[in-house]
């Protein structure tokens, strides 16, 4: 039956993905994911690559403790990769983990509530793969002294007294250095202060911690200001170990980018002093990413700074992407067809057009940087997809050159009498169905054409059909059933996410009640609800190609999954925060997720590797949208800005600035010469994205040293902005033929 | 605990934890009270902080119960019920402190149930699609000029609304009262409303036939008056296609035999209706509806039927706008009309007859104000107060001048009243720019110099502004009457004895014998109705009392009755009536170009009471078309006998 799909790709391909050796051990499918955040791709590479002293103890730590925790949950076979890839001798780790294990038969009944929900996380990321491991829900026994070595870093102790002297003779002498240096040794001030203030709280110096705070917190940057606030309701080391922010920045180190010289100028400003406080805090809770050359100017800065973890390594957006589009299928046009539709002489159409799209293949099979085409493995094309290719192509022949001056004609969707509350909205590629979740759990599909939404008959009834007649296809579909609209019942909490496959037989739909379901759009039903994030599921994007999907969620991570699993294929951790929103590059083997720890990531589908930190908003973000071409990343947050990137550099390329509330959409035209950005305010814009790509002038100095020269451009490139009658914009969507397509529930 | 200051977050107190563990049976230690309360701060303000997300994710930017539930659940910790309601949840202070609750009415489940207004079910979801921007461009079809209805019509209302026009606009007339009615009475047709207003916006193509104005403003009235209905930003709508019936020479005024004077009235009335009764959906309404009038009004050029228009708009509107309005125009206005009214060529005289009517509609208007100025300043001087703050200007300036109930000498009041107002008027330029109010004598004396006795006359003497219900006519007719001598017209001196005497009987108790008009208003239509009878019937015959002018030095009655020192009548007496004849003659005043009207009263010492009241009826000068049967809706005191 049409509703199982999963056929099409061979087992043995299954299987590569499955199998795939991890390069990191993170990230993948097998039972390596299990580690906390902190050995997340990014951070553990980088830490191990990073000089200063307290780097490798502090990691081997963390090592023993995930090696006691997989211990606990007989996870044996994890426990000899993980120990053969750390290099951790046997004998010192079965003393650990035999006293681990008995502090956590002893302890982790009375005290297994305070546990941080940091392992609960893992274990339940853990337990979604492994079916070994207990149950899947929350599981509260957890070896107690993991937690404590998270923790312990803090339990150095300092006379709180001479926290602010500390603090204040830093700051002085950073007012007093040379400018130049300033403004990258004022870096060092948030998270100082954070890592202070925490210590002091940890510490229990509660009235002195609220005097640092109350002292030092005005003279943070502005974009702190959400931390700030969770930071100061924070007064109790009680409150400490269930916080999960504060243990994220516990476990990942705040990166910093710093000019040798200025780098230098601390260092030897702090061991003249004998500052050891501070100096240990930087040693241990930073990781000061140093380069030769000139110190960077406050703007540049500003623009890189604003996560909850500093800003990316360079190191981290190093790696290769293959960023360029697949190949298109060659596909013989049905040439009947086009003489239908063309009405010419019958020579003519037949023979340019597969010209053209020879033409097309050609110069794509030349682009460097696309990844090879089996990559990833695809989907094989069916004859109804080749057919719905061939209608793209009719279309794109008509499609209009979008320019500054020619700008898209905009419908509006209104939702209207949307009560429940509208959360998700999308289009099908071809904009024939619009579907809608609703915050009252159920999600309604609209036929935007004048074809109203068939069922299929029931299996009594398609046994009464002639499966040998033409029209069978027809045939199948009750004509009982035909309506305007569907609703589709099944989630338990308000559905978040959704998204259409691009075969337009089935939707995707996340929620809150964790978990993401499959409907068909041939019988209108739930197939599969896929189980794992255990946290509500903020998103879910269809891969271009089909099959493949993604979700992310509170849970922190983002899970890609294939339509006929009903266990993620991969895992993609590393996010400090709830990932926002997921979204799949054109050509499949990458996708892109944002998060509320404000930075997005870009993962390689292949391996499961970050590939790309991108950090620069100061908000979480909310949207985003990759060039039709693959080169570039566009991201919405609700900081009102949205950024431009570049993929294959790595780099933040453009900002622009215009919205006044959160950005809760984002697209390119089909032809990637406009970019138009939906927002809480009611509005659309239009941004001329030819101009701002072409602008660019990348110099290797600007590559090597992942230092941006944003020019303040935005109103220039800004092309229109199109209020919408008191309905924010929720989705946007260019149809094949480069009319945009707008969508939000009317608030009266 | 910390310092007002220092709170950065809203928190529980210690005594608070303590009460709860009370009323939960557990006695609590102070230091175990304040650690819980603190903890129980700080896990609130996670939960909150967490519950944003949800709210983010949602596309919304109200937190809602809903997502704190959420934040709640996922922490574990049981939900918060009872506060599902999507509505904003208004807090209310208490009166003792810094107390905020949320207001939890009892809901009386019988009368929900036994309720005979069914709420109407919410409507179907749905998806609407329209062309916002054409290449980028705006939308060029105007927006706004059909309301688009939220909700689409179903196929049930489709035909309710084309009987429902088709029985307003058609010729039966019986049918057209019970579509009247129906729209009137109707609860479910909120979804036509931008229908029918469109329709009803149609009046200015319509403008050639009375008949037609005259159901669409009926179907206004309908509206307006439909009690399930909100009419919202449509009472705009309403209120410019009723102004345009006001103000508009309408097509149909070209021929004088149309009776627009009547729609007019009809309009003016429905618009003070729907002001008082809607007014407050739209702000700053009613300053426009004065602002518009007022431009008619000091725009010479355009037709006096206008100028009649926005005369009686204002004087519907009630006596404040006409004193606003209207009286600060008149001197400036009064040129105009005079012009108009002492043209006697055969061209002007159907302008003329126009003027008249304007005239009348001015006297009535001003007569009003006086009345209503009057009663607003007896009432808090009967009070024993220092008179209304609003109104203490006009009162405290005449108390200056006449102290006591002694009345000084009308010329000597005049002068002080004269320098009083002058007073009291200030820095105020031009009073009709930037209005003051006027004291009420000195208004009177203004407007005097305008009307004349005609103004006098017209107010009744029955004992005690307003406090008295009207005399019923048989009383009327032996009412107490007394001679008054023509000296006591101060302007007497300037009056030339030139007299086109016209023999004017002016009638006593003329066109109102309600000594307190009601503000005009559509559900008194029936009893409007017959007192337009009784007024019409006892300004057309002669069965009336000639007014006269008191006496000073009689004056007896309240404070209020000072303000009309030239009107005045003595004590009810309750001998023969004796009937004065005024005979009123009018010249061109020199001093400020007003129509000056004077009168000679001449009492015949032999009372004449042979003389049929009917017999005089003829011989009045009538301006107006009382000979047309008066529409119903028509108030009648509009059209009025104008004194000559």
């Amino acid at each position: 039956m049409a509703a199982v799909q999963g056929g099409l790709v061979d087992a043995v391909e299954e299987k590569d993905i499955k199998s795939e050796p991890s390069n990191d051990g993170c990230g993948n499918s097998n039972a390596n994911d299990g580690r906390p955040p902190s050995t997340s791709p990014g951070s553990s590479a980088s830490a191990g690559s990073n000089t200063s002293a307290a780097g490798p103890p502090e990691d081997q730590q963390t090592l023993l403790a995930v090696l006691q925790f997989l211990k606990k949950n007989k996870l044996t076979e994890s426990v000899d990769i993980l120990r053969r890839e750390a290099g951790l001798p046997d004998d010192q780790s079965g003393g650990d983990s035999g006293a681990g294990s008995g502090a956590a038969a002893g302890d982790g009944n009375t005290e297994g509530g305070d546990v941080s929900s940091l392992l609960s996380r893992v274990t339940t990321a853990s337990s979604a793969v492994a079916p070994v491991a207990p149950a899947p829900t929350k599981v509260v026994a957890e070896d107690q002294p993991d937690v404590n070595v998270v923790l312990s870093a803090y339990s150095q102790q300092g006379d709180p007294k001479l926290y602010p002297v500390y603090y204040s003779g830093l700051k002085r002498f950073i007012e007093s250095v040379l400018d130049c240096h300033r403004a990258e040794l004022s870096q060092v001030f948030y998270p100082l202060f954070v890592h202070m203030y925490l210590e002091l709280v940890y510490n229990n110096h509660e009235s002195e911690a609220k005097a640092f705070f109350d002292k030092f917190s005005g003279d943070q940057e502005c974009y702190y200001e959400d931390d700030l606030r969770v930071l100061s309701s924070l007064s109790k080391r009680e409150h400490m170990r269930g916080n999960e922010t504060l243990l994220d920045f516990r476990t990942s180190k705040f990166v910093l980018r710093i000019s040798r010289d200025s780098y230098q100028l601390l260092k030897r400003h702090l061991q003249e002093r004998q500052n050891n406080q501070i100096w240990n805090i930087i040693q241990e809770h930073l990781y000061i990413d140093i380069f030769d050359g000139m110190p960077r100017s406050k703007s540049q800065i500003d623009a890189m700074s604003g996560s909850l973890a500093g800003e990316g390594k360079r190191e981290a957006n190093k790696a290769k992407v293959y960023y360029g589009l697949l190949k298109e299928p060659e596909i013989e046009l049905p040439l009947d067809d086009e003489d239908e539709e063309a009405e010419n002489e019958e020579g003519k159409p037949k023979k340019k057009k597969p010209k053209k799209d020879n033409m097309g293949s050609k110069s794509k099979k030349q682009d460097p940087n696309a990844p090879s085409q089996t990559r990833i493995p695809l989907p094989e094309l069916k004859d109804s997809d080749k057919l719905d290719k061939i209608m793209y192509m009719k279309e794109a022949t008509k499609r209009i050159r979008l320019g500054p001056d020619n700008l898209p004609s905009i419908c509006f969707y209104s939702f209207l009498n949307a009560y429940q509350g509208l959360t998700a909205v999308d289009f099908t590629d071809d904009s024939s169905l619009i579907a809608g979740g609703y915050a009252d759990s159920t999600v309604r599909v609209w036929s935007v054409t004048p074809k109203k939404l068939r069922r299929v008959k029931s299996a009594a009834d398609l046994n009464l059909i002639d499966k040998e007649s033409d029209d069978v296809l027809e045939r199948i579909m009750d004509e009982k059933t035909s309506s305007e609209s569907k609703i589709l019942y099944g989630h338990g909490g308000p559905v978040y996410g959704i998204s259409f496959s691009p075969d337009r037989n089935y939707l995707l739909s996340s929620s809150e009640d964790g978990t993401v379901r499959l409907w068909s759009l041939q019988t209108f039903t739930c197939l599969v609800g896929y189980k794992g994030h255990n946290y509500p599921v903020w998103d879910t994007h269809f891969s271009p190609h089909g099959y493949y999907f993604v979700s992310g969620g509170h849970d922190r991570v983002a899970r890609l999954w294939a339509t006929d699993h009903y266990q993620p294929l991969r895992i993609f951790s590393g996010h400090l925060a709830d990932v926002t929103c997921t979204r799949f590059h054109p050509n499949s083997n990458y996708l892109a997720t944002g998060s509320s720890d404000r930075t997005i990531r870009l993962w390689d589908v292949l391996n499961g590797n970050c590939v790309r930190i991108f950090t620069g908003h100061k908000g979480p973000i909310h949207a985003l949208a990759f060039s039709p071409n693959g080169k570039f990343l566009a991201s919405g947050a609700t900081d009102s800005r949205v950024l431009l990137w570049d993929i294959g550099h790595g780099l933040m390329i453009g900002e622009l600035k215009g919205h006044t509330d959160s950005i809760y959409s984002l697209r390119f035209s089909r032809d990637g010469e406009i970019l138009a950005s939906g927002s809480m305010d009611n509005t659309v814009r239009l941004w001329n994205a030819t101009k701002a790509f072409d602008d660019l002038e990348t110099d290797d100095f600007t590559a090597a040293t992942g230092h941006v020269h944003l020019q303040d451009n935005s109103q220039e490139l800004l092309l229109g902005t199109y209020l919408s009658k008191s309905t924010p914009v929720i989705h946007l969507h260019f149809t094949r033929r480069n009319l945009l397509l707008a969508a939000g529930a009317y608030n009266p | 605990m910390a310092d007002r200051e220092e709170r950065r977050f809203a928190e529980v107190s210690r005594d608070s934890v303590k009460l709860m563990a009370e009323s939960a049976g557990v006695e609590l230690g102070d230091d175990v009270a304040a650690l819980l309360a603190e903890d129980v701060c700080y896990r609130l303000r996670e939960a909150t902080q967490s519950s944003s997300q949800f709210m983010r994710h949602a596309k919304r930017r109200k937190l809602t119960v809903e997502d704190f539930n959420r934040a709640l659940r996922w922490s574990n910790v049981e939900a918060v019920c009872g506060f599902g309601a999507q509505d904003a949840l208004p807090f209310r202070p208490s009166k003792e402190g810094e107390l905020f609750f949320i207001e939890d009415r009892d809901i009386n489940l019988v009368e929900l149930a036994l309720a005979t207004n069914i709420p109407k079910g919410c409507a179907e979801t749905l998806v609407r699609v329209n062309v916002s921007y054409l290449d980028g461009k705006g939308n060029l079809e105007p927006q706004g000029t059909v309301p688009t209805a939220v909700q689409s019509l179903s196929d049930d209302l489709l035909k309710y609304y084309q009987q429902i026009t088709r029985a307003i606009l058609g010729e039966d007339p019986h049918l057209m009262k019970v579509a009247l009615l129906d729209l009137q009475s109707n609860s479910k047709i909120a979804a036509l409303l931008p229908y029918f207003v469109y329709v009803i916006s149609g009046v200015k193509s319509v403008s050639h036939d009375l008949e037609q104005l005259n159901r669409l403003l009926h179907m206004v009235k309908s509206l307006v008056q439909n009690p399930y209905l909100y009419l919202g930003s449509y009472v705009r709508s309403l209120v410019s296609s009723v102004m345009y019936c006001i103000l508009e020479p309408l097509a149909a005024s070209i021929n004088p035999l149309n009776d627009h004077w009547t729609l007019r009235d009809y309009a003016a009335l429905l618009l003070s209706h729907i002001f008082w009764t809607h007014g407050d959906l739209v702000s700053g309404l009613y300053h426009q509806i004065l602002l518009s009038l007022q431009k008619v009004l000091s725009d010479p050029v355009r037709p006096l039927c206008t100028h009649y228009g926005a005369v009686v708009g204002l004087h519907a509107l009630g006596w404040k706008a006409v004193e606003r309005v209207l009286f600060p125009h008149l001197p400036a206005y009064w040129a105009n009309l005079q012009a108009v009214l002492d043209d006697y060529s055969v061209s002007n005289a159907q302008v003329k007859a126009d003027g008249h009517k304007v005239y009348g509609a001015i006297l009535v208007a001003v007569e009003r104000l006086l009345k209503m100025k009057a009663l607003s300043l007896a009432q808090p001087s009967e009070g024993g107060s220092g008179g209304q703050p609003g109104s203490a200007v006009g009162a405290v300036g005449y108390r200056v001048s006449s102290p006591g109930l002694s009345p000084p000498p009308e010329p000597l009041s005049e002068a002080a009243l004269g320098i009083a107002s002058h007073l009291q008027a200030g820095g105020a330029g031009c009073p009709w720019e930037e209005w003051t109010p006027v004291p009420l004598p000195a208004m009177y004396c203004e407007l005097y110099s305008f009307f004349g006795d005609s103004l006098a006359v017209r107010f009744s003497t029955g004992p005690g502004f307003g406090s008295y219900p009207p005399c019923p006519p048989s009383q009327l007719a032996d009412a107490r009457k007394e001679p008054c001598g023509p000296a006591s017209n101060p302007d007497t001196a300037r009056k030339m004895p030139q007299l086109t005497a016209n023999l004017n009987i002016s009638p006593r108790q003329d066109g109102s014998p309600r000594t307190d008009p009601p503000p005009p208003s559509l559900a008194a239509t029936g009893s409007g109705r017959s007192l337009a009878r009784s007024s019409s019937s006892s300004s057309s015959s002669v069965q009336r009392s000639k007014s006269s002018l008191s006496r000073p030095g009689q004056r007896i009655a309240g404070p209020s009755r000072d303000v009309f020192p030239k009107a005045r009548f003595t004590s009810p007496q309750t001998g023969l009536p004796v009937f004065t004849f005024l005979i009123g003659g009018r010249q061109m005043g020199r001093r400020c170009q007003g129509r000056r009207p004077f009168q000679t009263t001449f009492a015949p010492t032999p009372p004449i009471p042979a003389v049929p009241p009917r017999a005089y009826a003829h011989k009045l000068p009538v301006i107006g078309r009382v000979g047309k049967p008066v529409r119903r809706w028509a108030c009648s005191h509009y059209s009025l006998h104008l004194p000559l």
